[in-house]
């Protein structure tokens, strides 16, 4: 059950071997030094962190270098704990796409691109009402409920609000390729989030 | 674009000859029928070129017992097996979509007089992976310990291969603005 952090590089195609065409996102994942073990004595759960993403010293605080030295990790952006792959590693140890397959399920998990405040049509693909005929209800979102019950707007209701920058997970992506020479990782089909934006790849079922 | 991207689909282009909207094409592409492989040919018009790098595409309009098809092919596609060109259109457009609202004799395109020398091209990959692997082999040891006469022959039996590779004007030049990246990597 391997785990990685990867950043997106974006999206192309490729030509399958009997020529059919293949869309791919295209990651960088890896390598990940171990950075830290939690176990239940003393964490009170498990899980395993993994470091990625290197940078200049000089983008760290002190706390962050400090606790890379540690686990002789290079000053590395992203630290992240996955809890189903504890106990395969150990501090000092490093993940890279070899612990994959070509032809894995993964499911990846990321930031999606945010959108701002949004209407209910482009938010929840309500419909729209119609546009001609001296309608004032076109991007309205319709009724929200019954009026003497409950008398109130009842909980969970779809409305306007904050669309996308929030966390999605993605499922049931296979692996096409694998490069270990430069860390890459392609997966069928489209990732969470903008280019250059950091995901967690976790085998999927 | 990333240059990682890029690199993955520089490995993909294949030698194809140069063609643009308005020429007529023979495309030789493989079918599949249960087990069997064939190579079937669609002739026809090209009404446009989209698409940059591989995925680049190409659209070639027929008439077919009287009625209008037509294909879209990846330019870079392995199941193309061949491409000829048949004639050359001399057309004002990129996109001779105003091919398709005519009929019988106004829905031709008109040839082009002189064309200049046909090129031949192989069919094959542009950047052929394993003749770089050579040119890097040949290149190392000459690196760590001089083994001057076979390494130079080899680069230069590699650099004389390149060159043949016929292009016409665009693909030449973005072939040109590719080739330092292409000799890093």
């Amino acid at each position: 059950m391997p785990a990685i952090l990867a950043k997106k590089l974006g999206m192309t195609q490729l030509f399958l071997e009997d020529g059919t065409v293949e869309r791919v996102t295209v990651l960088e994942a890896g390598p990940c030094p171990v950075t830290g073990v939690r176990t239940h004595e003393r964490d009170g759960y498990e899980a395993v962190q993994l470091a990625f993403g290197s940078v200049k010293e000089k983008y760290l605080t002190q706390p962050e270098l400090g606790h890379l030295k540690k686990s002789g990790a290079p000053p590395m952006r992203l630290v992240k704990e996955f809890r189903d792959e504890a106990g395969e590693h150990v501090v000092g140890e490093t993940v890279t796409v070899e612990a994959f397959e070509v032809g894995q399920k993964v499911k990846i998990a990321g930031t999606s691109k945010g959108k701002g405040f949004q209407g209910t049509i482009k938010r929840h693909n309500f419909a729209s009402g119609p546009k001609s005929h001296g309608s004032h209800n076109v991007r309205a979102p319709g009724s929200i409920g019954a009026s003497a019950w409950p008398a109130r707007v009842m909980k969970g209701i779809k409305g306007p609000g904050q669309m996308g920058n929030k966390r999605v997970t993605q499922k049931g992506l296979t692996i096409v390729r694998l490069d270990a020479g430069d860390n890459l990782m392609l997966v069928r089909g489209s990732v969470p989030g903008p280019r250059n934006g950091f995901v967690e790849v976790r085998t999927d079922g | 674009m990333s240059t990682v991207i890029e690199r993955l689909e520089r490995a993909q282009l294949r030698r194809v000859p140069s063609f643009q909207a308005g020429d007529r094409l023979r495309v030789h592409f493989q079918v599949v029928e249960g087990t069997r492989k064939r190579t079937q040919v669609f002739e026809g018009v090209v009404i446009k070129r989209q698409g940059h790098g591989a995925r680049e595409t190409f659209t070639v309009r027929k008439q077919s017992f009287g009625v209008g098809v037509e294909r879209t092919f990846p330019v870079h596609s392995p199941k193309i097996e061949k491409v000829e060109v048949a004639a050359r259109g001399d057309v004002r457009r990129a996109k001779l979509y105003y091919l398709r609202d005519r009929v019988g004799k106004r829905a031709r395109v008109r040839e082009r007089r002189y064309t200049g020398p046909e090129e031949r091209v192989e069919a094959g990959l542009l950047h052929d992976p394993a003749a770089e692997l050579e040119a890097q082999a040949a290149a190392e040891p000459e690196a760590v310990d001089a083994d001057g006469l076979a390494a130079d022959a080899a680069v230069a039996a590699d650099v004389a291969g390149n060159d043949e590779v016929p292009t016409d004007g665009t693909v030449a030049e973005s072939e040109a603005a590719e080739a330092p990246s292409g000799k890093q990597t």
